[in-house]
């Protein structure tokens, strides 16, 4: 557990010679994501109590909201979230072509999510759901979006993940980048999960 | 993440891989020592610009209103100045309302996030926490060095806001909504500044959390951190899980402001004589509730870095081993978790149902607690001590009465019954600014003696730093107890001028008083100011362990090289083994085969 390893550790990526015997990149991915619960959480809180104690949410009818596109939309992320999967497993079988497959796959699921999402609210826009027109709109904007902010920060980490993969920054003793961006994109997804039930079916 | 300079064991020869540029070494450094030193002057920096506001406003409440023979044409030196300096927002040298309230809202938000925070746990966390693990430096250097500018960068964007139209943000540090949806242009940038202030502290508190949990040299088991870590681990879990509820919070209130959305505005809400042009639905209370679920917590985020720098200074002064590590560190946690549960005591007077007030009555006097353990276990380590009565212990010294009286008097608030008549008063601020001001601040400044030398090679001046200790503790004492008078008797906060209610007559006078201790008070940082400088220069020299103490950040030289450590440090014991019988001195470090 000698520091001058640890830091050789975290230079190299070849052992995790840590305390915890976890890549300071990992720990640190973790704390992060517990920070990104807390702020999804609180503002899913404040719709929650607002939708269930405010008189004044007015939820739009389901066949504006267009349930079948959203549902399009979280399958594509969720299968975004397997191929980076996968591809975290090729990388480990040192696979380097197939992981730039799955990973240039991760990258086009999340592009259809964010196209998709461009037109819904366009759609949505121009159907008088508006960000200021009252208090559903304000909040569907604000999730969802603050949301694609996240999946666009994600398209730009594997746009960088699969660069660096191509140049052959990754092999099967090093990989925790890969397993890090890996982490925060299940997060992603997993935000959108809960925002696509209480956003569009509840 | 590792930089590739921060190689351990490289001993003294810090420009390995290469010459170090002067920008590279000083400026854009990635040393988590450098870093502290920035973030600790440009915190002091800060709590400077927080003290000349509210010197302004302590002026203006002595004598608030011109009296019957007022001449304007005769201001004086200090009416003609400050009537000159600021214009129509103090004409005649009288403050106007809104400058009031715009002065309040930036000193309460300078001093907590720009000034305490930023010194006790980015600027002491960052020197002292790498040194104490025994680590080379944290665990992602480059993160550490971005913390520290985007933390400058949300401080400029925050004083920036004077130049909107309508001055700085005028609705207090709490922001609280409707007024502050509806209030001139600088709150749009409070808000901004606010998220670009949280961003940073929570690349901090990821990277301190990673480091101690990480980085420990062989033998430093999590049982055998110094309290001051402990501390540390502890408030980095507060900022990480706390902020981010205060940055969603921004961010609607932004929205509110910028984007026409109605999260804080309720149903056809009366603005001056028209409806204010939102669709409305909103809740103010949430907003109430988003940001002291923040704000509580970063009340122990402000006390915590402060416990631990007391229980090192304590533990190295009276030469005997911490009295009840595990406690203390047991009711940090405690403290850490609790503090999560309370924050609705701020919020007894919004209308709350009773059985909810009382769940929160309970909880808030439970965590009265394990702030009592700590300063029980504090006190004990004095008994039987051969204390050395330095600077540093005296600020140490100083904490104990002065949170006492901060956590006493806060008891009162806590209870929902007696907060009703107290609630929005002097007492509120006299509570408060006895934890933080006398209480946190001053254990801080008690850390920069204390940790001076290992910072710069070189000790402070004991005796000015007396001098500086007694003309900061008295003038406090003056400023801050009367407040507890003049709330009790109902002055309320915020308020330009407290002599246009009647009732407030009689208590005008201790404002008088007040103005003449912080006159006092800044006079009495000047030997501060002198004596951070001129030691830099011409202090002492020490070796690397001036005060015999125990710890590992006292086994590298002073000042520690690049990578901290010239061998890789080993522990063997706890951190607080003084005067262990039969050793030769009366100290045993941490670092030494029995």
């Amino acid at each position: 557990m000698s520091t001058a390893a640890a830091t050789a550790a975290a230079a190299h990526g070849s052992q995790f010679d840590t305390n915890t015997g976890i890549s300071h990149a990992k720990l640190g991915t973790w704390a992060f994501l517990a920070s990104e619960i807390m702020l999804f959480g609180g503002l899913i809180s404040a719709y929650v109590i607002l939708r269930s104690g405010s008189s004044h949410m007015a939820i739009p009818p389901r066949a504006l909201m267009g349930v079948p596109l959203a549902t399009f939309n979280t399958f594509a992320l969720i299968t975004s979230s397997v191929t980076m999967v996968l591809a975290l497993a090729a990388i480990k079988e040192n696979d380097i072509p197939k992981f730039a497959r799955y990973i240039g796959a991760t990258i086009g699921g999340g592009c259809i999510f964010l196209v998709v999402k461009a037109y819904e609210y366009h759609h949505k826009w121009e159907e008088g759901i508006t960000i200021s027109s009252n208090l559903f709109g304000s909040f569907y904007y604000t999730l969802t979006g603050l949301h694609v902010l996240h999946v666009t920060g994600g398209i730009l980490l594997m746009l960088f993940i699969l660069i660096t993969g191509l140049r052959g920054a990754y092999s099967p003793e090093n990989h925790e980048r890969v397993e890090a961006a890996g982490l925060y994109w299940h997060f992603v997804d997993l935000v959108w999960v809960i925002l696509f039930p209480i956003l569009y079916l509840l | 993440m590792k930089d590739s300079h921060a190689h351990p064991g490289h001993g003294a020869g810090h420009d390995h891989g290469g010459p170090q540029s002067f920008w590279r070494k000083y400026v854009f450094s990635v040393d988590h020592k450098v870093i502290g030193i920035q973030y600790m002057i440009t915190s002091f920096l800060f709590l400077l610009i927080g003290f000349g506001m509210i010197s302004l406003m302590r002026y203006q409440l002595a004598w608030p209103s011109p009296p019957d023979d007022f001449d304007p044409e005769k201001l004086g030196m200090i009416r003609g100045t400050l009537a000159w300096l600021l214009g129509d927002r103090m004409e005649y040298g009288f403050m106007k309302p809104d400058f009031y309230n715009q002065l309040g809202a930036m000193h309460g938000t300078i001093m907590i996030f720009l000034g305490v925070v930023p010194l006790g746990v980015a600027a002491f966390g960052n020197f002292v926490v790498p040194l104490q693990i025994g680590a080379p430096d944290m665990a992602f250097p480059r993160l550490n060095m971005m913390s520290y500018w985007i933390y400058l960068v949300g401080g400029i964007v925050m004083l920036s806001s004077y130049f909107a139209p309508d001055g700085f943000p005028q609705s207090g540090w709490t922001s609280y909504a409707p007024l502050s949806v509806v209030a001139p242009p600088g709150q749009t940038i409070w808000c901004i500044a606010m998220i670009i202030i949280i961003t940073s502290s929570l690349f901090g508190a990821i990277n301190f959390i990673v480091t101690m949990l990480n980085m420990r040299c062989q033998g430093m088991s999590l049982g055998r951190m110094p309290v001051f870590c402990w501390a540390q681990l502890v408030t980095a879990v507060l900022l990480l899980v706390a902020f981010p509820v205060l940055e969603g919070g921004a961010l609607l209130q932004l929205l509110d402001r910028v984007a026409g959305t109605s999260f804080y505005i309720p149903k056809d809400m009366m603005y001056g004589s028209t409806v204010f042009p939102a669709a409305g639905g909103g809740s103010p209370i949430l907003w109430q509730h988003l940001f002291w679920f923040l704000a509580h917590p970063e009340v122990y985020v402000l006390l915590l870095p402060a416990m631990g720098v007391v229980s090192e200074i304590i533990a190295t002064n009276t030469r005997k081993p911490l009295f009840g590590y595990k406690e203390i560190v047991g009711s940090m946690i405690l403290i850490g978790v609790l503090s999560f549960v309370v924050w609705a005591h701020h919020m007894f007077l919004s209308g709350m149902r009773t059985s909810l007030a009382n769940l929160f009555v309970t909880t808030t006097l439970t965590i009265s607690v394990p702030s009592v353990a700590i300063l029980t276990c504090l006190l004990l380590s004095l008994r039987g001590g051969a204390i050395r009565f330095n600077t540093p212990m005296l600020f140490a010294l100083s904490f104990l009465p002065m949170f006492g009286i901060g956590g006493l008097t806060g008891l009162p608030l806590g209870f929902a019954p007696t907060d009703l008549h107290l609630h929005d008063t002097y007492y509120v601020i006299g509570h408060f600014h006895y934890v933080v001001a006398p209480g946190s601040l001053a254990a801080l400044m008690g850390a920069t003696y204390y940790w001076y030398p290992k910072m710069f090679g070189r000790r402070m001046n004991d005796t000015l730093g007396k001098i500086h200790f007694w003309m900061t503790i008295v003038p406090m004492n003056f400023i801050f107890f009367p407040m507890l008078f003049q709330g009790m008797h109902g002055m309320q906060r915020r308020l330009a001028d407290p002599t246009l209610q009647w009732h407030n007559l009689p208590v005008q006078g201790w404002s008088v008083i007040m103005l003449f201790a912080v006159v006092t008070l800044a006079i009495g940082q000047i030997p501060f100011l002198f004596n951070f400088f001129w030691s830099l220069r011409n202090g002492e020299v020490v070796e690397e362990n001036p005060w015999n103490s125990t710890t590992l950040e006292w086994a590298c030289p002073s000042p520690p090289p690049h990578g901290n450590f010239l061998k890789e440090p080993v522990v063997f014991r706890g951190p607080y083994e003084y005067s262990v019988p039969g050793h030769k001195t009366d100290y045993l470090p941490q670092d030494e085969a029995a």
